[in-house]
């Protein structure tokens, strides 16, 4: 730690900074036990939380969110009763009665569209929180212990980033039990290591920061370190990684489900697809079988993707200091 | 040379692990995958066809690190195993025979790709907020929200259904016999224009954001205000100094792209009904044809590895700071 007592001016004040910034943080939310969530009540957040409630981009994105989680909360309401049950009202052309039209097997295109969203939001969302936590956890280790740790870790990321991710979700997918965990499963293995690398690299240039040379003179734990010191201040680009990672999760789940890799027993937005491949939905001219699930899709991916260039807006400054510096390390 | 050296035997670690996974998983898989295949093929396999199964999958009463060892082995010295849904041709001639299709899709639709791509890229750096430089990049990306199978299959049904200006299904017209013709070249052309097309339009967005954000950046530097002040004429600095020194990341972004011409084609082999190896191994998974997936997987993973070496070596061309590193 000789960095450390080069800069002896500036050290007390970083020494009384962290502590002190630490406690706040938990005490503003002490239920608050996933280290995602120890990142977001800190002083950045007031501004993050504020500049994306101005913000057109983060607003339009928040909106289309909302309402495609409200329809999915609301399915059973909505549309009582299973959605896929078959009827003889079938290839039935959009009509006052069903706003969409019928499937070739007289489902209600609307209901298995609005049912779908359960399944498709699920999956997605948990997907992109459990593989951006892993990402945190190996990035943050990679970064904290550095040396050996990291030279592993580093090592696991670039094999899982290399190997080819659509056919191995493929193998996975054909070799596991079919249901909906065994897709979540194989979306995580496939999807963590992107973020973990991004992550890895912002956590190194924070590390290197005098704060964090601080606390570790300090004594401090390590996983009060990782979490408390160093997560909170890379808060943006976490929220970064997660988006993606939903976006990630949704569209790979639609099209391993596509594919006919999936649960073809439950109904999603990738089944539904599927089954208006398997049915012909388009040699036969029944456009809206189709269409309604893939527009679905694309509008929950472009209101994520909103979402995270309104972060990215809002935290700019700051961003683009530090930016070079992960893109150097990630090109080497 | 010390990196390349290193880069090789990251390469290896990977090749190594692939190969492990791939020895793995049916062998600890729940749902005995061996089990589900012979139940649902009694009766039509051949003494020979099972044996060789039994010994692929492990079910096989000697030690695991002995099976490990022989697998290795088989692998190193190319022998995949027989396929099963095409039984008695080997895995590996299987592959041979689609591999190509896969490689001249891949390879047209990236290399189209990443040359419109860079283009736009460094057009809308130099020329900023100029239409190229707002319109484009929200559009494609918009149009990247879009599952790619889907905006396939929708391109499928206008131009192939409704519009009939491209044909449905398959790399040639059936009973046409491959060969150095000019009506078969031609017939293979019309046949890969709209899957290369789909390919092109999701991922040329990528492409040219990517160049547009370091093209930004380089414009930034020194050296291309002192160009301008030697009065230079523009499209000497935009190619010449800007571009030139901007090209790096895309040159990684063509080498992981290379890699996963092979693999990463398989949505648009299976929308398209193409003959190559991502079709393939949809049709090994449904028809369980272990032998014949596994070999396929390896494939698809070496090739990707070999991508990136050769990238690597490239680079180390390129760049001089990675050579006194």
């Amino acid at each position: 730690m000789t960095t450390f007592i080069e800069p002896s001016p500036s050290a007390p004040e970083v020494i009384v900074a962290s502590p002190t910034a630490a406690p706040a943080s938990a005490d503003q939310s002490p239920a608050a036990p996933s280290p995602a969530a120890a990142g977001k009540p800190r002083k950045p957040k007031q501004g993050l939380v504020h500049g994306l409630l101005t913000n057109t981009k983060a607003m339009v994105g928040a909106s289309i969110l909302l309402v495609f989680i409200a329809l999915a909360l609301l399915a059973p309401v909505l549309f009582p009763g299973d959605p896929s049950r078959i009827t003889d009202m079938a290839g039935l052309e959009p009509s006052p009665e069903h706003w969409l039209g019928t499937t070739a097997k007289g489902q209600d295109v609307m209901a298995l569209t609005i049912h779908g969203s359960r399944s498709s939001l699920l999956v997605g969302l948990t997907v992109g929180f459990a593989s951006t936590f892993v990402g945190i956890l190996v990035g943050l280790a990679s970064a904290y212990f550095g040396k050996f740790v990291d030279e592993a870790l580093s090592l696991v990321t670039n094999v899982f980033l290399l190997l080819p991710g659509l056919p191995l979700l493929v193998i996975l997918a054909a070799f596991l039990p079919p249901g909906l965990g065994t897709v979540i499963l194989v979306l995580i293995v496939t999807g963590w290591a992107g973020s973990a690398r991004v992550l890895r690299s912002q956590a190194l240039s924070i590390r290197s920061k005098d704060f964090v040379a601080a606390a570790v003179v300090s004594g401090e734990r390590a996983g009060r370190i990782m979490f408390r010191e160093i997560l909170p201040n890379m808060a943006s680009i976490v929220m970064g990684t997660l988006l993606a990672c939903v976006i990630y999760g949704i569209g790979a789940q639609a099209g391993l489900e596509f594919l006919g890799l999936g649960d073809v027993s439950t109904v999603s937005w990738g089944n539904n697809l599927f089954w208006a491949g398997n049915e012909g939905a388009l040699l036969t001219g029944s456009w809206w079988v189709f269409v309604p699930s893939g527009l679905c899709i694309a509008l929950v991916a472009f209101a994520l993707a909103l979402i995270n260039y309104a972060v990215d807006e809002v935290t700019n400054p700051r961003l683009r200091k530090i930016k070079p510096v992960s893109e150097g390390k990630a090109a080497k | 040379m010390r990196f390349i050296l290193r880069r090789l035997g990251f390469y290896l670690i990977a090749f190594w692990v692939s190969i492990t996974l791939n020895f793995l998983l049916p062998r600890f898989m729940p749902g005995d995958p061996v089990s589900r295949m012979f139940a649902r093929s009694a009766g039509q396999m051949q003494p020979e066809q099972i044996e060789a199964l039994r010994k692929l999958l492990g079910v096989d009463e000697r030690p695991i690190w002995e099976q490990y060892a022989d697998y290795l082995y088989n692998i190193v010295t190319g022998n995949m195993g027989v396929s099963i849904t095409r039984f008695p041709t080997p895995v590996t001639e299987v592959i041979a025979s689609q591999i190509g299709w896969t490689l001249l899709l891949g390879t047209t639709a990236l290399v189209i790709a990443a040359v419109v791509g860079n283009l736009l890229g460094i057009l809308a750096a130099w020329r900023r907020g100029s239409a190229i430089d707002s319109a484009l990049p929200p559009l494609l990306i918009f149009i990247g929200s879009f599952p790619y199978f889907w905006l396939a299959m929708g391109a499928l049904y206008l131009f192939g259904v409704i519009l009939g200006w491209a044909p449905l299904r398959h790399a040639f017209t059936d009973g046409l016999e491959p060969a150095f013709t000019w009506e078969f070249i031609a017939d293979a052309g019309a046949h890969l224009v709209l899957p290369a097309l789909t390919i092109v339009l999701v991922s040329v967005g990528g492409w040219m954001l990517g160049m547009r954000n370091t093209m930004i950046a380089t414009n930034a530097e020194d050296y291309i205000t002192m160009a301008e002040a030697k009065g230079l004429r523009p499209g000497r600095i935009m190619f010449r100094y800007a571009a030139r020194n901007a090209m790096l990341p895309s040159v990684t972004s063509f080498g992981m792209g290379l890699g996963f011409v092979v693999g990463g084609a398989l949505l648009t082999e299976v929308v398209f009904a193409y003959p190559g190896v991502g079709y393939q191994l949809l049709n090994a998974v449904q028809g369980l044809d272990y032998p014949l997936m596994q070999g396929l997987f390896l494939t698809i993973t070496a090739a990707v590895l070999l991508a990136n070496f050769l990238v690597d070596i490239l680079y180390v061309r390129l760049d001089p700071r990675v050579r006194s590193n």
